[in-house]
């Protein structure tokens, strides 16, 4: 089922602007930037405590971020680029990973734990999925609207599903997104269920589909979800590095950061994309140079 | 702020309370079968949902996420949990995000969280008081009230602060319509510290060890957490002649014991004479349905044999 072509729809970046699809791709470089520097700098010994990745699942949150506009974000652990992608400030989160007290967080948040008051993004306590619960509280309590993340793991808790159930049944304006990178640690999903979660969704009434993490896809899927919140969205994706740290086992089953760069050019925008890519890289590794400096 | 205007039960205080909060607060009021029969032994305000009174479904942990959730949009929810054995699941949100949000994030998340107590009858479950399990966790404040003014304090402080609380509630108190004073008196032989349902019986102990020649100073502990041990605790100790006894109504390898170690401290570090504290409360074992295998506070008679006990063991009395 897993693939890098599950769900497809032919032609489907077509359907959007070249802003739209320049942007979107400029937030996966954003991210992806920031976690190369963010692995450099842990590799090099500046940061001293566990770190959560998001190298090669950045297409997921840059996609989300421009079909579903300023919601109230809970999000998990492997957090860097759902921050990064809602517009979080770069320093700030480059001092939270070098424990410094001008951290997004202070210090106390480190990899795991980022929030911004500013982009409407509340920290993660550390308990898998419970995010998900307090997304529906808080989406109950304001009547706003909500993206829920969580993981193919942590979709797996109990509380996870008992509440998309509740959302379910009280209509609530909640986003439920699932970015699927088909492991727990280096557990597999067929090893641990034999269910889908999109399935669970729509049984409680849900639309909910299941597709890989082609960012164009996303944003299409997203943008008609988001009409009739609750909503779920199964995203398949790959995760490149640990779970935890640096390293790396094996390749991944599909490079979409690669894909989207074809895709460009297809689009006719390769010029544009080699552009903000290189600009990227420069001014996100300066970010980073600067504040190791100090 | 509330305000007593009339003689009113606990259980009527607290309708009072969540009926103001739920339609001049924009609050909110969280719980499972909170409409069944009952309403809660009388505590619930007969309010529908569009007015801030919400059934949940009967997934507790996720119930607690839920609340949580609604504490950090802004709404001071009620969290509403019937039983409190059922916190084994619920507490998870509250201890982990509510209680630390705070000191993580700069965010305060004020939720009010009702947890109700009974007096054994339920076996396993042990539907005693459970408050030790969120003592023992920073960032959240614990009391146990047991009487109208007691609550509406609790509640006033509730509404003062942006702490999430733990209201260690007990089915006993919801009849209550009167104050319960401390009772102090000179040359006291023992002081009895009493929390939650088990005040009710110390104050019977009190008169029975009175008759049988024995003065105790007795005093309520409403504030489990943070724990101010007030001039009047430690005086109260300190006049004592043969020390002190503690009783809750949760386990008695809980919070009992680091309250009283508490107390034990500040006394010496304030410079007076050790004085030993007994800690009564449910017995190191599980409670079964039968009435002879239920596992209870201690009873009335239990503690005037530990407060005979804590006399005759320490030299007898004069």
């Amino acid at each position: 089922m897993r693939s890098k072509s599950f769900g497809e729809i032919k032609n489907i970046s077509k359907h959007f602007t070249k802003k739209e699809s320049l942007e979107m791709f400029k937030k996966m470089c954003i991210s992806r930037n920031f976690e190369f520097n963010t692995k450099d700098a842990f590799d090099k010994g500046y940061i001293k405590m566990p770190i959560y990745l998001s190298v090669g699942e950045e297409s997921v949150s840059s996609a989300i971020s421009i079909a579903y506009k300023k919601p109230h974000i809970f999000a998990q652990h492997r957090c860097h680029d759902i921050y990064l992608a809602f517009g979080g400030e770069i320093v700030p989160l480059i001092d939270e990973l070098l424990h410094k007290p001008s951290g997004i967080a202070k210090g106390m948040g480190g990899s795991a734990s980022i929030h911004s008051p500013k982009i409407g993004m509340f920290g993660h306590s550390g308990l898998m999925g419970d995010q998900i619960p307090i997304a529906v509280g808080y989406a109950l309590g304001s009547k706003q609207k909500v993206l829920a993340i969580m993981g193919d793991a942590s979709a797996e808790e109990d509380y996870v599903i008992s509440s998309m159930g509740y959302a379910a049944s009280k209509k609530l304006p909640v986003l439920f997104v699932c970015t699927d990178n088909g492991l727990s640690i280096l557990t597999k999903v067929a090893v641990r269920r034999n269910w889908s979660m999109v399935n669970v969704a729509k049984a409680f009434g849900m639309d909910a589909v299941e597709i890989t993490d082609d960012p164009w896809l996303i944003m299409h899927h997203v943008k008609k979800l988001a009409k009739n919140l609750p909503s779920f969205i199964n995203i398949h994706t790959t995760r490149v590095l640990w779970h935890n740290g640096t390293g790396q086992d094996s390749e991944p089953e599909w490079d979409r950061f690669k894909i989207v760069k074809e895709d460009l050019k297809n689009l006719g925008l390769e010029k544009q994309a080699l552009k903000i890519e290189q600009e990227t890289k420069e001014f996100i590794d300066k970010l980073w140079k600067k504040q190791l400096k100090k | 702020m509330e305000e007593t205007t009339q003689k009113m039960t606990v259980a009527e205080k607290i309708s009072q309370i969540t009926r103001n909060h739920l339609l001049k607060n924009n609050g909110l009021a969280l719980g499972q079968c909170l409409t069944a029969v009952g309403w809660v032994g009388g505590t619930i305000p007969h309010l529908s949902e569009k007015e801030g009174l919400v059934e949940l479904s009967m997934a507790d942990v996720s119930g607690g996420g839920i609340a949580v959730g609604a504490a950090l949009a802004g709404r001071r929810p009620i969290y509403i949990v019937r039983y409190q054995g059922f916190q084994w699941y619920n507490a998870a949100s509250i201890v982990n995000y509510a209680a630390k949000s705070k000191d993580m994030w700069g965010i305060p998340c004020p939720i009010f969280v009702r947890s109700i107590a009974m007096d054994g009858a339920i076996g396993p479950v042990a539907s005693g008081s459970h408050h030790s399990i969120f003592i023992r966790m920073p960032g959240i404040v614990v009391c146990a009230p047991m009487t109208p003014n007691e609550y509406q304090q609790v509640w006033n402080y509730f509404m003062e602060h942006d702490d999430p609380m733990y209201i260690s509630e007990h089915k006993k108190s919801f009849p209550i319509d009167y104050d319960m004073k401390d009772i102090i008196k000179p040359k006291a032989d023992v002081t009895i510290f009493a929390i939650s349902s088990t005040r009710i019986n110390a104050i019977e102990a009190v008169k029975t060890l009175e008759g049988n020649g024995i003065v105790c100073n007795l005093i309520h502990l409403l504030w489990l957490k943070p724990f101010v041990i007030n001039k009047k605790i430690i005086a109260s100790l300190n006049q004592s002649r043969f020390g002190g006894l503690i009783l809750d109504g949760d386990f008695e390898n809980g919070a009992l014991k680091c309250l009283a170690f508490d107390i034990i401290q500040k006394l010496t570090g304030s410079g007076n004479k050790f004085k030993p504290i007994k800690t009564l409360g449910l017995e190191e074992r599980s409670a079964g349905f039968a009435p002879h295998l239920d596992n209870l506070p201690p009873t009335t008679g239990k503690i005037v044999k530990t407060v005979e006990y804590i006399i005759n063991s320490n030299g007898k009395k004069n």
